[in-house]
């Protein structure tokens, strides 16, 4: 069975753990505090991504709840507009927000790591896809008794988006806590540098030690992976059902 | 209840194509103290004529070339292995191959810097020497103008092969099980039974996967950014690798934009090709 392969692939894993604690041990990782300004390299990748997934929760499943549930004239137009977005990548629009950012003076500020991505076209689609399947005699009943489409959505559609909450909430922290193109052309100094960066900036400063190279990456993964373990349990199918009950 | 989402699109994605679009018929250059000048079509014929971006172009393809088929076959053989109903390992394994999913690029790049160290001291060096019982030759993977390219493919394909499997785990969750008794009274195999039932229900999830991932293939670039700055002598440039070093390091914004359009025009490509898949009717 994959055994062996499964070997093969927590080796690298395992070889960043243990290198972390070679050559000094714990200590490798009171160094990287030392060297760098770890908490504000922290700080600043929990603000950029908390503030990604948390506005495009709400930016991303308003719109695609509007574009399931209600009749509005250039529906259509928005929602082609969507897939349009949804395919091209962020790095299509690299440059020219580059450029835009320099000429406004916008660089080394936080905002400018997170506005950028809370709009998403895969996201918007992802919520207007569970909507489309979100059961309607709840929103009927709840009609009936005099509520708008606000109150429908804030008390019965989003307390009861679950899967998809945690779905896009995946998507997001994986590729905001990940992300290095945009903050190397946006950062110039520690202030507003998220980790990916400072750590590649770590591996390239002198002195070159692996010890406490691999404690780094160790430090920065962790939050990502409870972010993940905490959003894997929610990430349910069959909560949806158990809200109609 | 959609202007949010609308107002972010336009003032992030649309309004900025639209302006990379412009900027790409113009010799724009940032910090320069030149005026702009229209220059029409003049960043397309360079680009045409660049031997730098065809060779960028070219590393794009041979990534997409090999690590379409590779990730895409060893997620679907992970995933086949994987689905069993009530096996308790399943769980575990699944989390194995899918934990380099949630490493940030930057830090896989850090760690596969260190196993492609040159020499016998080199993790992989040696894990290759002891497989082929001392006939491997130890190699400076990152430096060397044949592997280089090479030894990037290996750690995405690392990376990536994770969500591919998910996403054909769920796949594989949607097919009735009815089928696989219906072709098993047939007195159908294992192995027909994979190609007469998994490969067509499977098919859209595979197409989508495979597109996602040559996508991918033509974003590389924090990888190539931290391990080998497009070397040696260009042979793990790329695209995008191409168009940071116009905009970045040189300023020229013109001939960045008009690589931003290229790389869209790439990507309608692809994506166009994956709709074409999918209308065909399965055979």
């Amino acid at each position: 069975m994959p055994a062996w392969l499964a070997l093969l692939y927590v080796w690298p894993i395992g070889m960043l753990v243990a290198g972390s604690l070679q050559a000094g041990g714990l200590g490798n990782y009171l160094a990287v505090g030392q060297r760098v300004d770890f908490l504000r390299l922290l700080f600043n990748s929990l603000w950029i991504s908390g503030w990604t997934v948390v506005l495009g929760a709400l930016v991303n499943s308003l719109a695609g709840y509007a574009l399931a549930r209600l009749q509005f004239p250039g529906r259509a137009v928005l929602l082609g507009l969507v897939l349009i977005c949804m395919v091209i990548p962020f790095e299509a629009v690299a440059a020219p927000l580059f450029y835009s950012v320099s000429r406004l003076g916008l660089r080394d500020t936080l905002g400018v790591q997170i506005l950028p991505f809370v709009a998403n076209g895969v996201s918007i689609y992802l919520f207007y896809t569970f909507y489309l399947e979100f059961p309607r005699e709840l929103e009927e009943a709840a009609c009936l008794e005099g509520a708008g489409p606000w109150q429908i959505y804030g008390r019965l559609v989003l307390p009861n988006s679950g899967p998809v909450l945690a779905t896009h909430s995946v998507i997001t922290l994986l590729s905001s806590w990940g992300a290095y193109l945009w903050p190397l052309l946006v950062t110039a100094g520690p202030q507003a540098r998220p980790l990916p960066l400072a750590l590649a900036n770590f591996m390239t400063t002198p002195p070159l030690h692996w010890g406490q190279i691999f404690a780094f990456g160790v430090l920065m993964v962790v939050p990502v992976l409870l972010g993940f373990g905490f959003l894997q349990r929610y990430f349910q199918p069959g909560s949806l059902t158990s809200g109609i009950k | 209840m959609v202007s949010p989402a609308v107002l972010g699109l336009l003032l992030f994605v649309l309004a900025p194509f639209a302006l990379s679009f412009l900027i790409s018929f113009t010799d724009l250059s940032l910090g320069s103290p030149h005026p702009m000048h229209w220059v029409g079509t003049l960043q397309y014929e360079r680009l045409f004529h660049d031997p730098a971006l065809a060779r960028a172009l070219a590393n794009n393809l041979r990534f997409a070339l090999v690590v379409v088929p590779l990730q895409t076959a060893l997620a679907l053989a992970l995933a086949v292995l994987l689905h069993r109903p009530g096996w308790r390992l399943a769980g575990l394994y699944r989390a194995i191959f899918f934990a380099p999913v949630v490493f940030p690029m930057s830090l896989v790049a850090v760690i596969w810097r260190y196993l492609y160290a040159p020499g016998l001291q080199g993790p992989a060096n040696r894990l290759l020497s002891w497989l082929s019982l001392g006939h491997w030759q130890a190699r400076d993977f990152l430096h060397d103008p044949e592997w280089a390219l090479g030894a990037l493919m290996a750690l995405s394909v690392w990376q990536g092969v994770g969500l591919q499997m998910v996403i054909l785990l769920g796949g594989l969750q949607q097919i009735p099980s009815d089928l696989y008794e219906a072709a098993a009274l047939d007195g159908a195999g294992p192995l027909q039974r994979f190609r007469r039932v998994t490969l067509p229900m499977l098919r859209n999830t595979l197409i989508f996967t495979a597109l996602m991932t040559s996508i991918l293939a033509f974003r590389v670039f924090d990888q190539v950014q931290i391990l080998t700055h497009g070397g040696p002598a260009g042979a793990t440039s790329t695209l995008m690798f191409e168009l940071v070093r116009s905009a970045f390091e040189r300023l020229q914004m013109g001939r960045a934009c008009a690589l931003t359009v290229l790389f869209v025009l790439i990507v309608l490509l692809l994506t166009g090709l994956q709709r074409l898949a999918l209308r065909q009717r399965a055979l």
